[in-house]
């Protein structure tokens, strides 16, 4: 049995930790580009701000399955096919990647007001008050944010095994529900509580020793 | 040094200032009072050009806010320095960290910036707390990074946004003691917005008055409260409490005036007895002033007015 949820930990890993850093990347520039845009921000333009909002809300309206099933045409045309580990990373990143935008931008926003006008007035750019300032000031948030996602995306990342992503998800329905080996079910269950367990954990320490 | 003009600002159809003119002189302590709402915070921010103005003019050394563009803008902030009355310290970087942000943004030396921090640490008394966190600090020290933060590209102008407000009365008195420091030794022009007239009394040399954006007093500060006119007055909410019968005289003590002893001289050269009934002393701007109302009978008026006037004082009948 080892040999079956040793390697799938792995996938779910990978797939988990990819995902979660490629929607980190892109969700962070959404949320500069959603502060920036929003009304009474640095470069106010609500036409940008409005597009952004709908699509954003679009794809995170959309069942995890069924966005993934929509993606694809997409992930085969980046990966070169459309199952697999890996090429279960893009409809992952695409589901996660608004999820954290709006995680990120709340956190970006709750940044106190007076900080960035204090940084305004001794002549910081939009650019500097953006990362000199607020970033470094909501980074114990923007912590907590990529904790939440890393853990929505390893549930999401069950959810693509079921469709041939491999992982501790596809581990759990191939043995534990069509084989029914009940045992191999709870140890795969057991091992995302594990990993759940210490990705909050961990998320939580570096919470702490940023929370000045 | 700031001259303002006829300055208005709108809010879509709200005037939030009312053609506001003053001029702001070099190496002066000046303060713009007023209860919340009256527009004062936006005619500061006007200043550094955190808001902008409808119509009229706004020059700091001879520059027309409004033309500067938005990198002109960035480098002319460098000589205005501003404090908030919330700190506004970043909560994550160390007091020294705080303190030499700006410089680090226009990218100064290392050295040139730990000097320099240093230096200001020193100045406003927290050199022991170089390493700390604001979150370990009290009110007044924050207010004390607040300001050596602004001083660090060494301004020519600080401006000061109820920068005591939080703060409570001996706390207060150290900052504006602090203020006054840097102004005399820095030789910092310091605009000051607050809605205490304790602050005033205590560090303004000039002072205006503004009531829902509109000029309501403008003039050096002892003379703003020694004489207050009736808008003044119902600003400051003062009345007197005095008899009804009889005369009430007012006597004012202008600067120092009161160690004349006065009251004292007129009841026995006159040899007569009066009632102090209402009076107030206090110190502005390390001057006492004030006034002393003394009530007198009816048939006595010709003859303490008489005195009076030969004693060249302001005084009035009320």
């Amino acid at each position: 049995m080892v040999d079956i949820l040793l390697p799938a930990l792995g996938q779910t890993i990978y797939m988990s930790l990819v995902a979660t850093f490629l929607a980190v990347v892109i969700g962070f520039m959404l949320a500069v580009v959603l502060l920036l845009t929003s009304k009474g921000g640095l470069k106010e333009n609500l036409p940008i701000y409005t597009m952004l909002d709908v699509v954003i809300n679009t794809l995170r309206s959309f069942p995890f399955i069924i966005l993934m099933i929509i993606l694809f045409p997409l992930t085969k045309f980046l990966i070169g096919k459309s199952i697999g580990t890996t090429a279960a990373i893009i409809p992952l990143t695409i589901g996660a990647a608004p999820f954290i935008a709006r995680l990120i931008e709340s956190a970006l926003k709750e940044v106190d007001i007076g900080v960035v006008e204090a940084a305004k007035s001794f002549g910081a750019s939009d650019f500097q008050i953006i990362f000199k300032v607020m970033c470094v000031e909501a980074l114990p948030s923007i912590i907590s944010a990529i904790t939440l996602t890393l853990i929505t995306v390893i549930g999401f990342s069950a959810m693509a095994g079921a469709v041939g992503g491999g992982g501790l998800g596809d581990v759990a329905i191939k043995y534990g529900y069509y084989r029914f080996q009940t045992d191999t079910m709870v140890y795969t269950v057991l091992i995302l509580i594990a990993l759940v367990q210490i990705v909050q954990s961990f998320g939580d320490y570096l919470y702490k020793i940023t929370k000045k | 040094m700031i001259n303002i003009k006829n300055l208005n600002k709108y809010y879509d159809t709200t005037q939030v200032l009312n053609n506001v003119s003053i001029d702001v002189h070099k190496g002066e302590i000046f303060a713009i009072v007023g209860h919340s709402g009256a527009g004062k915070s936006t005619l500061m921010r006007c200043i550094n050009g955190l808001e902008d103005y409808s119509d009229g003019s706004l020059k700091v050394d001879e520059k027309e806010i409004k033309e500067l563009s938005k990198e002109n803008l960035r480098e002319f902030r460098k000589n205005i320095g501003m404090i908030f009355q919330h700190f506004s310290l970043i909560q994550r970087k160390t007091v020294f960290e705080n303190v030499a942000l700006p410089m680090e943004l226009w990218k100064y030396s290392k050295n040139e910036i730990e000097k320099k921090v240093k230096e200001l640490l020193a100045l406003v008394g927290l050199d022991a707390k170089s390493d700390s966190y604001p979150s370990a600090l009290s009110g007044g020290q924050k207010q004390r990074v607040a300001i050596a933060r602004a001083l660090t590209l060494s301004p020519n102008i600080l401006l000061s946004d109820e920068a005591t407000s939080a703060l409570d009365p001996n706390t207060t008195t150290s900052i504006l003691n602090l203020l006054k420091t840097i102004n005399e030794k820095l030789n910092i022009t310091i605009v000051l917005v607050t809605h205490e007239m304790e602050v005033v009394k205590q560090i303004a040399q000039r002072a205006l008055l503004l009531e829902h954006g509109n000029i309501i007093g403008l003039d050096e500060t002892e003379e703003l409260f020694l004489k207050p006119d009736d808008k003044m007055k119902a600003f400051l909410g003062e009345t007197e409490v005095v008899p009804q019968k009889g005369i009430n005289i007012k006597i004012y003590f202008p600067k120092d005036n009161v160690f004349q002893s006065l009251i004292t001289k007129m009841a026995r050269d006159l040899d007569m007895d009066f009632d102090i009934v209402w009076g107030k002393l206090e110190e502005i701007n390390t001057h006492i002033v004030g006034n002393i109302v003394i009530n007198i009978k009816k048939e006595q008026q010709e003859k303490v007015i008489h005195y009076i006037k030969k004693q060249n004082i302001v005084w009035e009948i009320l």
